[in-house]
C-alpha cells in the first residue's frame, strides 16, 4: 500500500509544528509568517496554534533578528528564522558569521547556538536577482555552521527534525522549484542524520552528485541516457555541511567518473570542494576528470528566456553525463 | 527614587572600581612586557558605568559586552585571574585561551560574552531578553556599549526590536566621546544619545557616568522596569576614558592633554572615595584596607596568569561544533 503523499513545504510545516508542540523554547521569527502563515505557507495554521512570542512577525531588519536570535539562543531559548527569501540573510551575515558561528566555539562550548535559519532558494519563477540566490558555499565555508538542502518531501521533514533537536546552528534551504513537489512523507516523527547522503538511483557507469532541484532534474537526465545505455548513479549530498564523501567515494570505486551538479555558482562552490576531496582521498578511482554542471556564474536575470538561460538543466545534466561516458 | 545606597553598597562599589583599575593597570604593565598580544582596550576612567550598573544584576542576567569590555566582565563577577589567564593566552582564562581581550565568556556568570565587532551586543540583549519573556522567568539583559555604536544599525534595529515586544533589556550606552578617535560630535549631528530613546518608544535617561551613585540610582530603575515586565530603557552614561583606545597606541592629535587632565579630576574611583569619607562614616583607613585586599588579589591573578600552562594545541578544533545533529 503506498504511503501518505504531501508536499515538500507541507513536510517541513509537519516538522516544525511537532517540534514546537514537544519543546516549548522553540520559536520563529519572520516577515509575514504571523496570521499571514508564510509567503510560502511555512507557518500556515501556527499563529492560532502557537501566537506570540512562540511565533511573531518582524519589522523589515533582518541583521536585527538574526543577532538577536544569536541572544537568544545563548540564553536558553531555540530561535527558528524563517526568511522568506534567503537572499535576505546577506543582510545578518556578520551576525551569522562572526556571531552564530563562532560562539559554541569561543566560549569553550560552554554556550549552545541552535539556530535553525531557513528560506527559500534557486532560480526559477522571474524573482530576479533579489529573489533567487543561494549562496550556500558561503555558508559551507565558515566553521560552525550546518547546511541542510533537502531535495524531497521526505527530506524535508527529516532534515527539519533532525536540526531542530541538534545542537548547532544550520542553514536549511528550500529550492521555490520543489516546494510543491509531491512525495511520501511518515506521518510519525522521524529524523535525517546530518552527513548520510542518499543513492537516488543506482547506476554504474557515471556518478552524478546532485545538489537540491539537481536530484529530479539528474534522475529525469538518467532515465533518458539510460535509454542509451549509459547507467547513471545519483547520489543526494541532503546535507552540504556535513558532506558524506564516503558515500561519493564508494560509487566513485564502482562508476570512476564523477559529475557533480549543482545550480548555484561555480567558483569555490560545492562542486569545486567535492572535486578537491575526491582528488586528495580518491584519485585512483578516477577514470575522467570530475565534471562540474553551474549555474551561470552572473546575476539571476528576470526575463523568462535570459533566466533559463542561467539555470542547468535535466538536458545539461545528460549531456554532460555523455561527455564523461565517453571519456 | 535616586536613594543613597547604604555605605556598604557603596562601598562594594568602590571595591568593583578599584579591582577593575587595578587589574587594567595591570594589564597594561603585562602588555608593555609583552605578556600579552593583540588589542588590549582598557576601561580606565569608565569604571563607574559597569559597577553601578552591574550591582543590579543577578548571576542569571545577561550582559553583552563590547571590545572594550574588561570592566563588564569584572563586575559580573568573573575573578580577575581568569580574566588576566586569559588575556595571557593560558588554558585557565575564562575562555580558555580562544578569545584573549575581546571575546570574554562566563557564561555561568551571566557573563554572555564581549565581541570585537561594534553592534551585536545590542542585538544579543535584545534577545536575551526575548528568551526571558517567552520563558517568563524575570530575568534581564543588558548591553554597554559606547558611542560608537550609536550610528549601527544594530543600535536602531536593536532598541526598535526590544521596544515593540516590551523586551526586559537595558541599553547602556557609554558615551565616552570618541569611537577609537573619531569625536561623537563629528559622527552624529544629534549627539544626545538619551533623547533617541524617545524615538523608539522607551525611556531614556543621561547620567553623569563618572559619578557611580547616579549610574548606580538610574541603573536601578532601569533594571526594576526590566524586571517587573515594563520594557526596554536607554541609559546614557557621559563618561571619558583616560588612557589611549588600545594599549600600545600614541593617544595624541585627536584629544588635548588639557582635555585628558579635566577629566582625570573627575576619576569616579576618587570621587566616590571623598563622599565616603566625607558623608559616611567610612573612613581613610577603611578605604586603604579595601585597596589592600584588591592589590594582593590581582598580585594573584597576575602570578596565576603567569604560571597557568598554555592550552593544548591537539584541542584547537573541538567544539566548533556542539554535536547533535
Amino acid at each position: 500500500m503506498a504511503g501518505r503523499e504531501i508536499t515538500y513545504t507541507e513536510a517541513a510545516r509537519e516538522a516544525l509544528t511537532a517540534a514546537m508542540e514537544r519543546d516549548p523554547t522553540i520559536f520563529v521569527l519572520g516577515e509575514g509568517i504571523g496570521e499571514r502563515g508564510g509567503n510560502f505557507n511555512t507557518t500556515a495554521g501556527l499563529y492560532d496554534r502557537f501566537g506570540p512570542p512562540r511565533l511573531r512577525d518582524t519589522p523589515i531588519c533582518e541583521r536585527g533578528f538574526v543577532g538577536l536570535c544569536a541572544g537568544a539562543a545563548m540564553t536558553g531559548t531555540r530561535p527558528v528564522v524563517d526568511f522568506m527569501f534567503v537572499d535576505f540573510l546577506l543582510d545578518a551575515a556578520g551576525e551569522l558569521t562572526n556571531q552564530i558561528a563562532k560562539i559554541q566555539y569561543m566560549s569553550g562550548g560552554r554556550l549552545r547556538m541552535p539556530v535553525l535559519l531557513r528560506g527559500c532558494v534557486g532560480i526559477g519563477g522571474g524573482h530576479a536577482t533579489h529573489h533567487s540566490g543561494s549562496y550556500y558555499p558561503l555558508f559551507v565555508n565558515v566553521p560552525g555552521l550546518r547546511v541542510a538542502v533537502p531535495a524531497s518531501p521526505y527530506d524535508a521533514k527529516g532534515l527539519m527534525a533532525a536540526a531542530l533537536s541538534g545542537g548547532d546552528p544550520v542553514i536549511y534551504l528550500e529550492h521555490k522549484s520543489l516546494l510543491g513537489l509531491r512525495g511520501e512523507v511518515p506521518e510519525e516523527d522521524f529524523e535525517v542524520p546530518f552527513g548520510q547522503a542518499r543513492i537516488c538511483r543506482e547506476g554504474t557507469d557515471v556518478t552524478v552528485v546532485a545538489i537540491g532541484p539537481m536530484v529530479p532534474r539528474s534522475l529525469q537526465a538518467a532515465d533518458t541516457v539510460a535509454a542509451e545505455g549509459i547507467s547513471v548513479e545519483v547520489i543526494d549530498p541532503r546535507t552540504l555541511a556535513p558532506l558524506d564523501l564516503e558515500t561519493i567515494l564508494a560509487s566513485l570505486r564502482k562508476t570512476g567518473k564523477l559529475l557533480v551538479a549543482d545550480e548555484s555558482f561555480g567558483p569555490c562552490g560545492v562542486g569545486a570542494e567535492i572535486a578537491a576531496r575526491v582528488m586528495e582521498h580518491g584519485f585512483d578511482d578516477l577514470g575522467a576528470p570530475v565534471r562540474r554542471l553551474n549555474g551561470a556564474h552572473a546575476p539571476t536575470p528576470y526575463s523568462a528566456p535570459l533566466e533559463a538561460a542561467v539555470a542547468p538543466t535535466a538536458d545539461h545534466v545528460a549531456d554532460a553525463v555523455r561527455a564523461l561516458a565517453e571519456e | 527614587m535616586s536613594m543613597t545606597p547604604s555605605a556598604a553598597v557603596q562601598l562594594d562599589l568602590y571595591r568593583t572600581m578599584l579591582r577593575i583599575r587595578r587589574c587594567e593597570e595591570q594589564l597594561a604593565r603585562s602588555y608593555a612586557a609583552g605578556k600579552i598580544t593583540g588589542a588590549c582596550h582598557t576601561y580606565v576612567g569608565q569604571e563607574a558605568v559597569a559597577a553601578g550598573v552591574c550591582a543590579h544584576l543577578r548571576d542569571d542576567d545577561a550582559v553583552f559586552s563590547t571590545h572594550r569590555g574588561h570592566g563588564h566582565a569584572l563586575a559580573k563577577g568573573v575573578p580577575p585571574r581568569a580574566l588576566m589567564a586569559e588575556l595571557f593566552g593560558k588554558a585557565t582564562g575564562c575562555s580558555g585561551g580562544r578569545g584573549g581581550s575581546m571575546h570574554l565568556f562566563a557564561p555561568e556568570l551571566g557573563m554572555m560574552g564581549t565581541s570585537g565587532i561594534v553592534g551585536p551586543c545590542i542585538l544579543q540583549a535584545a534577545g536575551a531578553g526575548y528568551s526571558f519573556q517567552l520563558l517568563e522567568t524575570n530575568q534581564v539583559g543588558v548591553a554597554f556599549f559606547g558611542d560608537g555604536a550609536v550610528g549601527n544599525g544594530a543600535f536602531h534595529e536593536g532598541l526598535n526590536l526590544a521596544a515593540i515586544w516590551d523586551l526586559p533589556v537595558l541599553f547602556v550606552c557609554e558615551n565616552n566621546m570618541y569611537a577609537t578617535e573619531v569625536p561623537f560630535d563629528y559622527a552624529a549631528r544629534n549627539t544626545d544619545v538619551a533623547g533617541r530613546a524617545d524615538g523608539y518608544g522607551m525611556p531614556g535617561e543621561c547620567v553623569d557616568g563618572n559619578d557611580v551613585l547616579a549610574v548606580h540610582a538610574a541603573a536601578g530603575e532601569a533594571v526594576e522596569r526590566a524586571r517587573s515586565g515594563a520594557g526596554p530603557s536607554l541609559l546614557e552614561c557621559r563618561t571619558y576614558r583616560t588612557r589611549p583606545h588600545a594599549e600600545g597606541m600614541g593617544d595624541g592629535g585627536y584629544r588635548s592633554r588639557e582635555e585628558i587632565d579635566r577629566w582625570r579630576q573627575r576619576d569616579p574611583i576618587p570621587l566616590l572615595a571623598h563622599s565616603l569619607v566625607d558623608e559616611s562614616p567610612t573612613s581613610a583607613d577603611d578605604l586603604e584596607a579595601i585597596a589592600a585586599e584588591v592589590d594582593a588579589e590581582i598580585e594573584e591573578a597576575a602570578a596565576f596568569a603567569e604560571s597557568s600552562p598554555w592550552p593544548d594545541p591537539a584541542t584547537v578544533g573541538d567544539h566548533v561544533y556542539g554535536g547533535g545533529s
